[in-house]
């Protein structure tokens, strides 16, 4: 079973209720962790895994033959990015606009091109002192693309045999959101009861109801902003399933890399009900 | 004219609530009427929630193209499927069709396909706005949910608000940043001349300044540093301060963790304008001051 911790808004705490969830998950089931946010990892922090499996990523991309290239310019009239292109007898590619779709090489009629692998960052694996089972991406600086680093790391161990898996998402509501988000059985969407908080919430409930993947809503920092979060969770049937107030101590520990439920051990009973709520969900 | 990025690396850490308080400061100094707003974070667009701009120009944002196969000519080889990396042609009950959402828009289905069945459509992605904002005028866009290409749509709202500054002899530009170090943010950073990061003294967002600074580094832009919040964990916000002034990058000052901000947010203001006493507002307009002098350096 895969949840997912999504949000929209970034900072709302993501990664503070996936990673309690996972800790209560791990009481029960053997679990498998999972931090997609490859441009800022920070589950790892409060996790502390120790990483003993390392695997560089990226894309595949073309590597021209001069010896047997005719510069006939198939490549450059297939590629739609513009990352290959026959300037008089040479032909340039450009590694930073390739997607890797691998048409060029197809459609060489010399086939002249063969493929390497572009590192675009690192996958690390290892396991927690509860023994979860961690992963995680992280992308080189200066990469522009997140999105093949996420579709690794989601296969690295295709036949994982855990029984609960916890997928931590990026902030915000475009690609590397939804290739995260996608093959998930339940999103855990987490916000907070502010203006801001709901204008992203609304953009990746979206997501996820194109998707077609059940949710429900955590509310954290509750007591702050206004009430228009929780009125359109209830006109959108999403339930909310957890509120978390603004408390400064939490905010305090959660800081200095303290889990919620190190913090907040009051809120356990919350999460088991969370978990039992999600996997019923699922299970139906 | 000089072009001042807002970044963070670790979201929620306060860059839009800065931002629509420099906007608000601006306004009301030297350089009323001589600057631009840009709200760069196009998939989590919430400048426009604090700056209420009146809407003055809209345009569909015309983003990548996905592939969709004729049913009518299709062969059912299967083809298609076996050269997609994307995982997006999904076969279900006997038919091939593609996957928008999973689909990358790199055609190689289409040059695959033995029947020419597959061709590519233009998919709208998004909106582009330019705005009357409360206190300049504002560019902003709206990424619909789940879409690609965030980066050239940043390119366009950047472009288009830097052309207007310069037809009008404006001083600068002020653009609110998105989270993380990807493609969004290389486009936000690309053509600025000073990037403020507000970072958090928390363990995430000490760990996230550390990879948005090299980041910026990385494209040859000069990063200054304030703090956000920096009272929760002032062992944290020492931590920044001392990194920042070993490797010789300049702090620009604390804010303290305020719920006025919260408030502001909820009544649609920008904190300096709702609430100009409150703790929060008077280091943001310190902090302007800095950011303000640090932007114009060598300016004439």
């Amino acid at each position: 079973m895969q949840i997912v911790t999504a949000s929209g808004k970034g900072g709302t705490g993501k990664t503070t209720v996936a990673t309690s969830l996972a800790l209560i998950a791990a009481e029960q089931d053997s679990v498998r962790f999972l931090d997609c946010d490859v441009e800022a990892p920070n589950a790892g922090l409060f996790l502390e895994p120790v990483l003993d499996a390392r695997k560089e990523v990226g894309i595949l991309i073309p590597q021209v033959d001069e010896e047997t290239c005719t510069y006939c310019g198939k490549c450059a009239e297939v590629c739609q990015f513009h990352a290959i292109a026959v300037v008089g007898k040479k032909t340039l590619v450009f590694p930073e606009l390739c997607h890797g779709c691998g048409s060029c090489t197809l459609v060489c009629p010399e086939n002249a091109i063969t493929e390497h692998l572009n590192v675009m960052g690192v996958l690390e694996g290892g396991s927690t002192p509860e023994q979860i089972d961690f992963a995680q991406g992280v992308m080189n600086v200066g990469e522009p693309m997140a999105v093949p680093i996420i579709r690794e790391l989601k296969k690295w161990i295709p036949d994982s045999s855990s029984e609960i898996e916890i997928w931590d998402a990026p902030p915000g509501a475009s690609c590397p959101v939804v290739e995260t988000i996608r093959g998930a059985d339940f999103a855990l969407l987490v916000t907070e009861p502010t203006p801001f908080g709901l204008h992203d919430l609304k953009q990746v409930a979206e997501i996820v109801k194109e998707l077609d993947i059940p949710a429900g809503v955590v509310i954290n920092r509750d007591g702050i902003g206004d009430s228009a979060v929780e009125a359109y969770c209830e006109d959108s049937a999403l339930p909310i399933l957890i509120r978390i107030p603004m408390e400064r101590r939490i905010a305090e520990a959660i800081a200095s890399g303290k889990l919620l439920l190190e913090a907040a051990p009051e809120y356990r009973p919350d999460f088991e009900a969370m978990l039992k709520t999600i996997v019923a969900e699922v299970s139906a | 004219m000089r072009q001042l990025v807002v970044l963070s690396g670790k979201g929620g850490t306060g860059k839009t609530s800065v931002t629509a308080a420099f906007a608000h400061l601006a306004s009301e100094g030297e350089y009323a009427d001589k600057f631009i707003v840009a709200d760069a974070d196009v998939d989590a667009a919430n400048l426009e929630l604090v700056l209420q701009p009146q809407l003055l120009e809209e345009q569909e944002f015309k983003g990548g193209q996905v592939a969709v196969i004729n049913q009518d000519t299709c062969a059912f080889c299967g083809e298609c499927q076996d050269v997609c990396r994307f995982d997006a042609i999904d076969y279900t009950d006997g038919l091939y069709a593609v996957d928008p959402i999973a689909c990358d828009g790199c055609a190689a289905c289409v040059y695959q396909c033995s029947t020419e069945s597959i061709a590519m459509y233009e998919q709208v992605v998004g909106k582009f706005y330019v705005s009357n904002g409360r206190y300049s005028p504002l560019y902003h866009a709206n990424l619909y949910p789940g879409q690609d290409n965030s980066g050239k749509l940043v390119t366009l709202v950047k472009q288009r608000a830097r052309l207007q500054a310069l037809d009008e002899d404006r001083v600068f530009v002020i653009v609110d940043g998105p989270p993380g170090i990807g493609c969004p943010v290389i486009s936000a950073t690309s053509g600025a001349d000073l990037v403020l990061i507000v970072a958090e003294p928390t363990i995430s967002g000490v760990h996230d300044m550390h990879r948005v600074l090299q980041t910026v580094q990385h494209f040859g832009v000069q990063a200054i540093v304030c703090i956000n919040k920096a009272d929760v964990y002032p062992d944290g916000a020492d931590e920044i301060e001392s990194f920042c002034e070993v490797n010789g990058i300049q702090t620009v000052g604390r804010i303290p963790f305020d719920l006025t901000v919260t408030s502001a947010m909820v009544e649609g203001e920008p904190v300096t304008a709702f609430h100009p006493e409150a703790p929060a507002s008077m280091a943001i307009s310190t902090i302007w001051a800095e950011v303000l002098e640090s932007l114009l350096e060598g300016e004439v």
